[in-house]
Formats: C-alpha cells, sequence, structure tokens
C-alpha cells in the first residue's frame, strides 16, 4: 500500500497548495457560526415558540377558523399562479430560446422586472390600477368587480412577483439544448404537440420542475406585495405570511409561530427537493 | 422520388444565402451538394426538407408542389450534423418515434414496430446497442442510428447534412461506403451536403457544386473532375496548378506543351497527374529542379522549380506512381524535363 505523503493528499490536494491549517479550520468555524446564528437559530426560535405551549396549543392554533382560511387562501392562491407562472415561463423561454425578433431583448428584461421591483412598489402599482381611487376604481365599482382587499389582487400582486422564475429557469437551458432535436421530431412527422410533450418536455422537465418549485415556494410566501392589496381582512383575504403578521401583532404568538413553523416546513422542504433536483439535473444533462 | 427545384432564393439579412437557385434531381440519385463553408448548401437542404422557407421560388417532390407544405407532410428523412438523437430515449425508442407518433389510423401495431426497428438496427449493424442512450454511443454509432431512425418512416428523399463531418477519419472513410452500398440497397434518392471534394467524389453518383448561393456546376464526379466549367470548380475539385498568361512566359509554357486555343484562354489549370516528370534529354529542355517529393502512398508528389526560382508560389507539383519514380531514381537538386499532357483553360472570370 503505497503511504500518503501528507495528511491533506488523501483529499487530493498537495499540502503546498493548500491554506494553512488554522486559516482552513477559522474559516469554516466562522460559516458555521454566522450559518447557525442567522438560518439555523431562528428555524429553531420558530419551533420552540410554536410548541411553547404544548402540542395541543400548536394544534389548535392551527385548526383555528382563521388559519385554516389563510391556509386555504394560499393554497388557492399558488393553485392559480403557479400554472399560469408555468405555462407562460414556458411559452416565453421556447420564443426567446427559439427565434429572434425585434424586441427580444426587451422582453427579456421586462421579464426580469419583477426581481428589480420591490414587491410592495408592485402591489402598490395594482392599488393604482384597480382601488377605489385608481384608474380603473371607478369603472370596477360601477360593476361591481372587487379586486383592492379580495382575492383577485392578490392573485395579481403574486402573479407579478412570480413572473419571472419559470421563464429564467428555462430560457439557458433551452438555449444549450437547441433545436435540432425538435427539427428531428418534425422530419419524423410529429405534430407540434407531438414534439413538445414527447421532446422538448422531457429534455427540460428537470429545469422546469426546478423553476416550479421556486415559484411555488415564492407563491406561497410573498407578503410585500400580498400585504399592500389584501387588505388583511380575517378569514378572507389573509394568505399564511399576512396570518403570522397579523396574530404577532395581536401577541398571539402561538398561532403566528404555528403558522409560522407551516411556512418553515416548506422552505426546509423546498430546499430538499431542490437540492434532489439540481442533483438529478446534474447527473441527467 | 425526383425532385426540382426552381428559382430557389433566400436571404439572411443583407447576406445572399441562395441565388436563384434551379436543379432537377432524378430518382434513385446519391447527389452530394459540395461548396465552401457559406455558400449556401445546409441552406438549400433545409429549404428542401421544409425546415426553412425560401424567400422564392419552388420545390417540386415527385411533380408535386410541396413549397407551402410542413416538414411533416414531405416524406423526407433528415440526418442531422449533429445527429441530433432524443437524449432521453434509448436507441430503440428514437428510431420507433417515427413510427409511434403516426396517427392511430395509420399507426402500425407495437409488435411490427418492434420487428421494424429490429430490422433497421439490423441493417446498421448496431442491434446490440438497442437498450443503450445516445451519449453512450460513439460517433460513428450514433450516425448511423440518425440514420436508421430517418430511414423508420420510409422517406421518399433522404437527406444528409455533412453526415461525415463530425467523425474521425478512419471512421469516416468506413461510413463513406457503407452510406454507398446502402444506398445501392435501398435506391432511396438521396441528397448530402460536403465541404470535402474527396467524400463528394467518393460517395455521390452527382455532384452539384455551389458557391456564392449559386450552382457552379453540376454532373457525374468524372464530369466535375475532368471537364471542370469554370475556374472555382477546378480549384475547388482536386489539387490544380495555375499557370497566368499574365504573369508566365506565352513562350516559356509552350515549351512545357501549354498552348492557349481559345484568345479569350488565359489561365491554365493542370492536375499534377498530368504533367510528366523526365530525366533531361537535351540542354535545351527548360531548366527545372526537383526541390523535393512526398510519398502519398501509391503515388508521389513531387515539387519542382522552374528556373531554379525559390519562391514558394511559382513551386509546380507533379505526381507520378511510385514505381515510376524508383525508375527514374532521381534525387534532391536533379534537373528535369516536364510536359504538360493536359490542361484546362479559362478565360478571366471578373
Amino acid at each position: 500500500m503505497q503511504k500518503p505523503l501528507n495528511s491533506a493528499s488523501k483529499y487530493g490536494t498537495p499540502q503546498a497548495l493548500s491554506d494553512p491549517r488554522w486559516l482552513r479550520y477559522a474559516a469554516i468555524g466562522i460559516t458555521l457560526v454566522i450559518i447557525g446564528l442567522f438560518l439555523v437559530l431562528p428555524l429553531v426560535t420558530v419551533l420552540i415558540e410554536a410548541f411553547a405551549k404544548g402540542w395541543s396549543a400548536y394544534a389548535k392554533a392551527l385548526t383555528q377558523k382563521d388559519a385554516l382560511a389563510a391556509m386555504r387562501l394560499t393554497l388557492l392562491v399558488a393553485a392559480i399562479t403557479v400554472p399560469l407562472t408555468t405555462v407562460f415561463g414556458v411559452s416565453a423561454a421556447w420564443l426567446i430560446a427559439r427565434f429572434d425578433f425585434p424586441g427580444k431583448n426587451l422582453l427579456i428584461t421586462l421579464i426580469d422586472l419583477p426581481f428589480s421591483v420591490s414587491p410592495v412598489i408592485a402591489g402598490l402599482i395594482y392599488v393604482l390600477i384597480f382601488g377605489a381611487q385608481g384608474w380603473l376604481g371607478p369603472w370596477l365599482s360601477a360593476h361591481d368587480i372587487k379586486i383592492i382587499f379580495a382575492v383577485p389582487g392578490i392573485v395579481l400582486a403574486t402573479l407579478f412577483v412570480t413572473f419571472p422564475f419559470v421563464a429564467r429557469e428555462l430560457i439557458p437551458l433551452m438555449q444549450e439544448i437547441g433545436h435540432e432535436e425538435e427539427e428531428a421530431a418534425l422530419s419524423l412527422g410529429a405534430s407540434g404537440w407531438q414534439t413538445f410533450f414527447k421532446v422538448t418536455l422531457p429534455n427540460i422537465k428537470w429545469g422546469l420542475l426546478y423553476g416550479v418549485l421556486l415559484c411555488n415556494a415564492r407563491a406561497m410566501g410573498e407578503f410585500g406585495a400580498v400585504s399592500v392589496v389584501s387588505g388583511h381582512i380575517r378569514g378572507l383575504t389573509n394568505t399564511l405570511p399576512l396570518h403570522v403578521e397579523v396574530s404577532y401583532n395581536e401577541y398571539n404568538f402561538v398561532a403566528a409561530f404555528a403558522s409560522a413553523s407551516l411556512l418553515a416546513g416548506l422552505a426546509v422542504f423546498t430546499l430538499i427537493f431542490k437540492t434532489l433536483l439540481e442533483w438529478k439535473q446534474a447527473g441527467k444533462g | 422520388m425526383s425532385i426540382v427545384l426552381s428559382n430557389i432564393s433566400k436571404q439572411f439579412g443583407a447576406f445572399k444565402a441562395l441565388d436563384s437557385i434551379s436543379l432537377d434531381i432524378a430518382e434513385g440519385e446519391l447527389v452530394a451538394l459540395l461548396g465552401p463553408s457559406g455558400c449556401g448548401k445546409t441552406t438549400l437542404l433545409r429549404i428542401i426538407a421544409g425546415l426553412e422557407q425560401a424567400d422564392s421560388g419552388e420545390v417540386h417532390l415527385q411533380g408535386d408542389n410541396v413549397t407551402q407544405q410542413p416538414v411533416k407532410n414531405r416524406q423526407i428523412g433528415f440526418v442531422f450534423q449533429h445527429y441530433a438523437l432524443f437524449r432521453h430515449m434509448t436507441v430503440f425508442d428514437n428510431i420507433a418515434f417515427g413510427l409511434r407518433v403516426k396517427p392511430r389510423k395509420e399507426r402500425l401495431s407495437e409488435t411490427v414496430i418492434h420487428k421494424k426497428v429490429h430490422d433497421l438496427l439490423n441493417l446498421v449493424q448496431l442491434d446490440w446497442l438497442h437498450d443503450r442512450f445516445p451519449e453512450q454511443l460513439s460517433g460513428g454509432q450514433r450516425q448511423r442510428i440518425a440514420l436508421a431512425r430517418a430511414l423508420a418512416v420510409e422517406p421518399s428523399v433522404l437527406l444528409l447534412d455533412e453526415p461525415f463531418g463530425a467523425l474521425d477519419a478512419s471512421v469516416r472513410k468506413d461510413l463513406r461506403l457503407w452510406l454507398r452500398h446502402l444506398h445501392h440497397e435501398l435506391n432511396v434518392t438521396s441528397i448530402f451536403v460536403t465541404h470535402d471534394q474527396e467524400e463528394a467524389m467518393e460517395v455521390a453518383s452527382q455532384i452539384v457544386v455551389l458557391n456564392h448561393g449559386r450552382i457552379e456546376q453540376k454532373g457525374s464526379p468524372s464530369q466535375i473532375y475532368d471537364r471542370p466549367a469554370n475556374d472555382f470548380v477546378s480549384r475547388f475539385i482536386g489539387h490544380t496548378n495555375i499557370f497566368d498568361l499574365a504573369h508566365d512566359d506565352a513562350g516559356w509554357l509552350k515549351t512545357l506543351g501549354l498552348v492557349a486555343t481559345n484568345p479569350n484562354d488565359r489561365i491554365a489549370h493542370v492536375r499534377p497527374h498530368h504533367i510528366i516528370v523526365e530525366k533531361p534529354t537535351s540542354a535545351e529542355a527548360p531548366t527545372i529542379v526537383l526541390q523535393d517529393w512526398q510519398h502519398l502512398g501509391a503515388t508521389i508528389r513531387l515539387e519542382l522549380n522552374p528556373d531554379g526560382r525559390k519562391a514558394p508560389e511559382s513551386t509546380i507539383y507533379a505526381e507520378m506512381p511510385n514505381d515510376r519514380f524508383h525508375e527514374l531514381a532521381l534525387n534532391r537538386g536533379d534537373r528535369v524535363a516536364m510536359k504538360v499532357k493536359q490542361a484546362h483553360w479559362f478565360s478571366v472570370t471578373a
């Protein structure tokens, strides 16, 4: 058996190329402390506070009428926005990756807009357009259509915020994969839809799932934009993040942290699933 | 299926890719579209396939005007330069794809498809790879699978874009012959695009030489080689020595046996094997020095330097069989006598 030349060589890095041991441990230590202090500790606090008064109080906080309504609304908003964002994302990415047309760069910039605009501003835009004092306000109230301080407003605000997630994920992926396989499918007699479902979609599925996952996490967790347009009507227009805030402001800590623990759970699930997807994507290409 | 193209033009921005191309291809031919890169050959192939739309002109397949038909209605098989195999499907599923996407009424039963795919795999001699994924195959194997996939739908026309472009030299040689034999066996009208004149000469029954979006010449390999229509074709197909009356003395060329027959002729192209090199018989023969030579296998290429000039552009290349060269027993620096057996004269093209 060959003896390792030095302690570092079994990790594949010769001693001469690696940093001194104290520096490595210090760097690792600092990273761990920061992660622990700012990421793990809050998460643990959420759980401790949620269970501060025991299991039954936790369960009760989550099954109370307003909490259930908030969960239902959050799921409803995600169920509407995620498919819409997915359809938009796939079509936009397909357009951008496949064709050259005037205004293509403008479209890419527009898709990125929600990333650069503060969510609160996004919410305000909708209030300015659809609110009682907004451009379309009088017309909407004349026709008895409620958008602001109602579910449609929340959906619109969430759509705005989650718009880029799928498209941004797919554009580079589809550009890299190229057009040839689709052309091959067409030349073999496949229709446009057959080509999409049998060739395009299988090639982008991991990237697509990744985008959908991030989009879903954002749709369920969005606070700023939704807060502006929701009006915080209990049991009607409170999503889970808003329910957390309202409960906390009312010193109802168990209710606030119980709901927060659900959102934290969603985040952890998203992270695990995301890692799995990244692993899949790297493996399958 | 016969292919008739009339006045096909295509422009990409300010670049004229194809300039009013008209071409007739008879049924059962194996045609090479040959030209330097950027000459429009791939664009022309894609227009025949329907993957690209011509700005003007018409495409007729077997007498039907298919100019407005989408690719799926044209009954063509297309083999892409980088194969474009479906990366998430096995070799078997790749080949079966075209059979499985047919409308339910025309679709064969899964057992018939199974048999057909294995027949095709046997045809390309790769049946043992049926459950592999494309990324597990070598370039040559991918190429043959791509071909099998295109043949599965029984196309009336087979179109191949640079079919050997991405392969190793030795694999390329094998596949060329194999494609020729396959074409002989199936007799499906085929067009392939190449920039390699040797490949075109070796595989095709007809060669179409393209340059700057125009057809320079169409003909059999021997027609193209022995009777090039213009100096571009002559230079593009095989090696050639160029003599120009503007630079070279007519009297001196006459002593080599190069005499223009037409008053417009100015440039003479001479193939290396049309130059005969002998030992000098008389002292008056023009001084030509054997500078160097290279073994090309069965033939020897001689570098000849007229008047002992050293400029590389004045070097004349001649080729002769190996044994003939040994008979002559020449050494570097020897004076030799040289005669031109045959030349192609061209007038100056603007």
